[in-house]
């Protein structure tokens, strides 16, 4: 049967499963646009901003586990996208991104809204197509969803010329051949590199599990706990592996990294060995390399073998998906307690462990950490929590208990100011029966607010938590820390975050003072819709421990104690 | 050290671009890179040319895999192979020195392409070493201009790639006929 280049996009899109698309239409994506609209499986959402699109698949993806999907036009829609790309890049995220393109004939011309998307974004995706004729669709479409869901997952942009979505060719689904992986060299690991990490984890007197973002892509939840419960290995959390273990899990002994919990990182500094399961040793966790984990033995479990030795020297590599490695490991690790490594990780807690910061008196100042805390104990701990980047996302991290899954939703590679507000939309429409709330600064939150109209207009219902703390708050604090003081460019003024959000039709309100903050939760909670409270907190507080950037894991910066006590801060 | 890669692509456009801004963000240095057609239609063989150590020749070839459209990487520093590279030099001659420069093209086995009043064109395949040492004797007449391809290379007997690409026929080593190869 004939069909438009366009009405093959749509019939193989729906066909790959997806059901949501996050767009904004212009010139050259307008045949597809017009073919959407016979494709009434795909929901469409328009954006503000082809950034929020972008984050917004993105958010559905890391929500779903399915692959999100956002369009754009040409030109300035297509360069819009960039920032978005570049993150879904950096966490191994799948999106596939489509962008229309000139017509064929007048690539090269400089013609109207003509960009070189394809060449732009090569750094940033997986991998790119630019599509040039209708009977070259289907094939890339399937190929774009398999590379950008397979192995390390990740972004993939298809350009498409607007004759290629006008023109016509015979399309049969059934004869179009599935798309192949590329042959690779079998780097799995010998028999021989399975004894070794068994014998290192066996006789380990101090290990260390170090537990990221790998754990939740390849779905390996059940393997990683019988590990490290057979074995009663301690694990420690990348700020993308929040969720691989419970929270409250007696092994779960919190971040790692630049803010990370201060035991947690000396128990680093003191192992003998860590076995690294999908994470990448990036600078924001191991601090100085050259004296990160000194008597450490390593053991590295990684599908991407161009991370293996990148930046930290191991002793094994086991290259391939998690979960098939640690399936093979499991029957080879033996019982262990552990009894003395974990009594002097909880010396190294002292009775920080068990303070709750919300029994320390009210001294009249609203801190972020408590607006975190309220929030983890009214949700009981079950939202999904979707934050922008900056303080607040470092107490989120800290202080919101995060006992599933894929309940933490942050930007951690590329730390893009502007991603919660839009990926909290995307990861709405992927779990629309769970409680969504976004956790922002002030900053960032005016960076993508636009999509307030998207939630509006879509009648999506969202919780909105603004940390307003009239600064550039993590900038403000490298100044306060290393620039004498000097807050150039970092104070904001802002508008009315309350009227605003009712400007957009939406239910809001401020919050000053501790006691206010549990009420204005339920009442957003209770409200049948979407809710924004402006918390406006504490103005120079820090997020302590810091490793400061370069430093040696262990020589973090500690609250002075004069300010207020804080679980994680002591 | 220098280490010379052998890389098999999918013959499409835009490949040549990934693999360079490949090498340049993860910041490694092109010496030379190659590229030409293969004896299979729609595949292209690279040589390239980097200098870096055992850890970088590790992952420069696992991001190349990382590709879509690479098909093969070998690094074939440490393996018997030939290398050959192939220059043209237009050097300045004068009645005098005419005779001397073919007699030095004969030595190095060279072949004269282009003779003019003023200037003698001069063809050498070899490897570097030997075209360096051929600059070398033609500075001292006044070098007018020159070009040279980069390595291509390729491993000796039945050892090489492993990869589903079938190897080229062996090829005739001392001749430089037939050889497909631009430089980037
Ligand atoms: C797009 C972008 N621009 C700049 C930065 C650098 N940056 C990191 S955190 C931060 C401040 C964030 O301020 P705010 O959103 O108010 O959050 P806070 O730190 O105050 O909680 C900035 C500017 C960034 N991460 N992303
Ligand atoms: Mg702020």
């Amino acid at each position: 049967m004939k069909k438009t280049g366009a009405e093959i996009l749509w019939e193989c899109v729906s066909r790959e499963g997806v059901t949501h698309v996050f767009g904004y239409p212009g010139g050259a994506i307008l045949p597809a646009y017009d073919a959407l609209g016979r494709f009434p499986g795909i929901r469409h959402i328009l954006v503000r901003h082809e950034q929020g699109a972008t984050h917004m698949a993105d958010g559905y993806a890391r929500a779903s586990g399915r692959v999100g999907v956002a369009v754009a036009t040409s030109g300035p829609g297509a360069t819009n996208m960039v920032t978005g790309i570049a993150t879904a890049m950096l966490d191994s995220s799948p999106i596939v991104c489509i962008t229309g393109q000139v017509g064929s004939r007048l690539i090269g011309s400089d013609a109207f809204q003509e960009v070189d998307i394809t060449g732009i974004t090569l750094p940033i995706t997986k991998h790119n197509y630019l599509v040039t004729r209708a009977d070259e669709v289907a094939g890339v479409v399937a190929e774009a969803f398999m590379i950008a869901r397979s192995g390390r997952p990740g972004p993939v942009l298809i350009d498409i010329t607007k004759d290629a979505q006008q023109s016509s060719c015979e399309f049969d689904w059934d004869a179009i051949a599935p798309p192949t992986h590329p042959a690779r060299p079998d780097r799995h690991a010998a028999p021989l590199e399975y004894h070794r990490a068994l014998e290192l984890i066996n006789s380990a007197q101090r290990p260390l599990v170090l537990a990221g973002h790998g754990i939740l892509l390849s779905g390996s939840f059940a393997q990683f706990r019988e590990l490290v419960e057979k074995s009663s290995i301690p694990v420690a959390l990348t700020l993308l592996g929040i969720g691989a273990l419970p929270a409250s899990h007696p092994l779960n002994l919190g971040m790692m990294g630049m803010h990370g919990e201060a035991w947690v990182n000396t128990a680093i500094q003191e192992a003998d060995l860590l076995i690294a399961l999908g994470m990448r040793f990036d600078d924001r966790v191991t601090g100085n390399l050259k004296t990160y984990a000194p008597t450490a033995k390593k053991i590295h479990v990684e599908i991407d073998p161009a991370e293996v030795n990148k930046n930290v020297p191991v002793d094994v590599a086991l290259i391939g998906d998690l979960r098939t490695v640690l399936q093979e490991l499991l029957p080879g690790i033996a019982l262990g307690d552990r009894a003395e490594w974990l009594a002097h990780i909880a010396e190294l807690k002292g009775e920080v462990a068990v303070r709750d910061i919300q029994n320390l008196p009210d001294n009249g100042h609203l801190y972020a950490a408590h607006v975190i805390s309220d929030l983890w104990r009214e949700t009981q701990g079950a939202a999904i929590v979707v934050t922008d980047v900056g303080q607040h996302q470092m107490w989120e991290a800290q202080y919101y208990k995060h006992d599933e899954p894929h309940s933490l939703i942050t930007s951690g590679g590329l730390g893009t100011m502007g991603f919660a507000l839009p990926a909290a939309i995307g990861a709405k429409f992927a779990r629309p029966d769970e409680e969504v709330w976004v956790v922002a600064g002030d900053g960032g939150f005016q960076m993508t607010m636009s999509e307030l109209a998207t939630v509006a207009q879509e009648g999506l219902e969202l919780k909105v938590a603004i940390i307003n703390n009239g600064y550039l708050g993590m900038v403000r604090q490298w100044q306060e820390f290393f620039y004498d003081r000097r807050y150039h460019a970092t104070p904001l003024v802002n508008p009315d975050f309350e009227k605003l959000a009712q400007a957009y039709g939406l239910h809001a309100m401020t919050v000053n003072h501790r006691s206010e903050v549990i009420p204005a939760v339920q009442a957003a909670r209770s409200h049948r819709g979407t809710a924004v409270i402006n918390f406006c907190v504490e103005q120079e507080d820090s997020v302590f421990p810091m490793v400061p950037a370069g430093a040696s894991l262990h020589e973090m910066i500690r609250r002075p104690t004069a300010l207020v006590e804080t679980a994680t801060d002591v | 050290m220098l280490n010379t890669f052998v890389v098999y692509v999918e013959n499409k456009p835009g490949v040549l671009n990934r693999v360079a801004s490949l090498f340049r963000r993860r910041g490694f240095n092109i010496e030379s890179l190659t590229v030409g057609h293969t004896e299979k239609s729609g595949i292209s063989r690279m040589t390239i040319v980097t200098d870096t150590d055992a850890a970088g020749t590790y992952r420069v070839e696992t991001n190349l895999y990382k590709l879509v459209n690479v098909i093969s990487v070998e690094n074939i520093t440490a393996t018997p192979s030939v290398c050959r590279e192939l220059a043209m030099i237009k050097v300045a001659a004068t009645g005098e020195t005419r005779t001397q420069l073919m007699q030095l093209a004969t030595v190095f086995r060279a072949r004269v392409l282009d003779v003019a009043t003023a200037s003698l064109t001069i063809e050498i395949t070899g490897t570097e070493d030997k075209i360096d040492g051929l600059l070398d004797v033609l500075r001292h007449y006044g070098i007018i201009e020159m070009v040279r391809t980069g390595r291509v290379a390729m491993a000796r007997g039945g050892s090489g790639n492993g990869a589903s690409v079938a190897l080229p026929p062996p090829a005739n080593l001392e001749s430089d006929d037939g050889m497909v190869a631009f430089s980037v």
